[in-house]
């Protein structure tokens, strides 16, 4: 496929991920795994958990995933358009919605909004747990890393940088 | 009805959002909420905690990274369109040349065995890291019999059937609020 293809099909696909990414970036990994892994083949199961774990251990929004995945496709010019594309739309959408906010601020319909939506965004990230430690975990020790990961950022208020550079260090040697 | 158009009474420069959101960005691995609070609200008072609120739960009720949407909202009040791409620009465009960097060195480096170790470690650990963000947003839920079944079906239609994303979030979104008003209607 001729790269300027490539980039439009990113790009279109990434427009469209943009407005229903409720809840941000991490509700749209499943379709983003299902897009660049399953339909397109451009990366595999391992590199696309990969590319996810790097972008949580980078400075920025953890948004920033799409860039690399983008850079793994197509390059600088594929980073750019992913992330354009993830942010253009929803962020085009903001600017018209704030200029009205006022008028829906105090409203009974952005509370209903707000409260039915949650419980929908929770499952979409919790399918995106599912789906990247499906993708990364290939031995128990694997598995026991990630449950174990999970088990302590929900219950401790320790830095999340610590357990991917402890998980980094274990895999380095080996013993994952 | 006053809009909230650009605020006259308070101008900040784009360079000033550029290097505020810049500085938000580059500080938070993960998560950059907490940062965005600390820079805006009481280090540089840019907007008071209730405004700071206001703009998060707008942010949320939208489509797209919260952050970004919290940035344009920034950066359009105090510097108009030009505040808006400043304020992006710091926000995700400096970050990104950072993550580009770490790209380079995984598609370099990635299959040296040592480092192609670590980053399954990084992948395993990464994973982790969503599944308890999913958590903690559940644990408020838990017991609420009605938001745990949209939970589940939210779960199920993604990771289990594996199906696109599009019409799960329109068909559960839509279904969410019919439940949620028919409920209150009932009460």
């Amino acid at each position: 496929m001729k790269t300027a293809d490539t980039l439009l099909l990113m790009l279109s696909n990434f427009a469209l991920m943009s407005l229903f990414a409720i809840g941000g970036a991490n509700s749209v990994l499943p379709e983003m795994h299902r897009f660049v892994v399953e339909q397109q083949g451009w990366l595999t199961h391992q590199q696309f958990a990969e590319l996810f774990g790097l972008a949580q251990g980078v400075p920025g929004p953890n948004m920033l995933v799409v860039a690399l995945i983008g850079y793994h496709v197509a390059g600088i010019p594929g980073a750019l358009i992913c992330t354009i594309g993830l942010i253009g739309p929803s962020s085009l959408l903001t600017y018209f919605v704030y200029r009205v906010w006022d008028r829906f601020r105090g409203s009974a319909w952005r509370e209903l909004i707000q409260k039915s939506a949650a419980p929908v965004t929770v499952g979409l990230v919790l399918a995106s747990g599912y789906i990247i430690a499906r993708s990364a975990d290939h031995t128990w020790a694997a598995a026991a890393i990630t449950i174990a990961v999970a088990l302590l950022t929900a219950t401790t208020r320790a830095h999340p940088l610590i357990w991917l550079v402890i998980a980094a260090a274990l895999g380095a040697f080996g013993l994952i | 009805m006053t809009l909230p158009a650009p605020d006259p009474a308070r101008r900040i420069t784009p360079l000033e959002l550029f290097l505020g959101f810049a500085s938000i960005a580059i500080s938070g691995f993960g998560g950059v909420m907490p940062f965005a609070r600390r820079m805006m609200v009481e280090r540089r008072q840019w907007l008071t905690p209730a405004e700071f609120t206001d703009l998060v739960s707008l942010g949320q009720i939208l489509p797209g990274p919260n952050i970004v949407n919290v940035s344009i909202c920034v950066g359009w009040r105090f510097a108009g369109v030009p505040g808006i791409f400043a304020a992006l620009a710091g926000l995700v465009f400096v970050p990104f040349w950072i993550v580009i960097g770490f790209g380079i060195i995984h598609a370099t480096f990635g299959e040296v065995p040592r480092v192609q170790g670590a980053f399954a470690g990084i992948a395993c650990a990464g994973a982790g890291l969503v599944i308890a963000t999913g958590l903690k947003m559940a644990w408020p839920m838990l017991g609420n019999v009605q938001a745990m079944v949209f939970i589940a079906l939210g779960f199920v239609a993604i990771a289990v059937f594996r199906w696109p994303l599009v019409p799960v979030v329109l068909v559960l979104a839509v279904l969410s609020i019919v439940v949620t008003a028919w409920m209150r209607g009932r009460r």
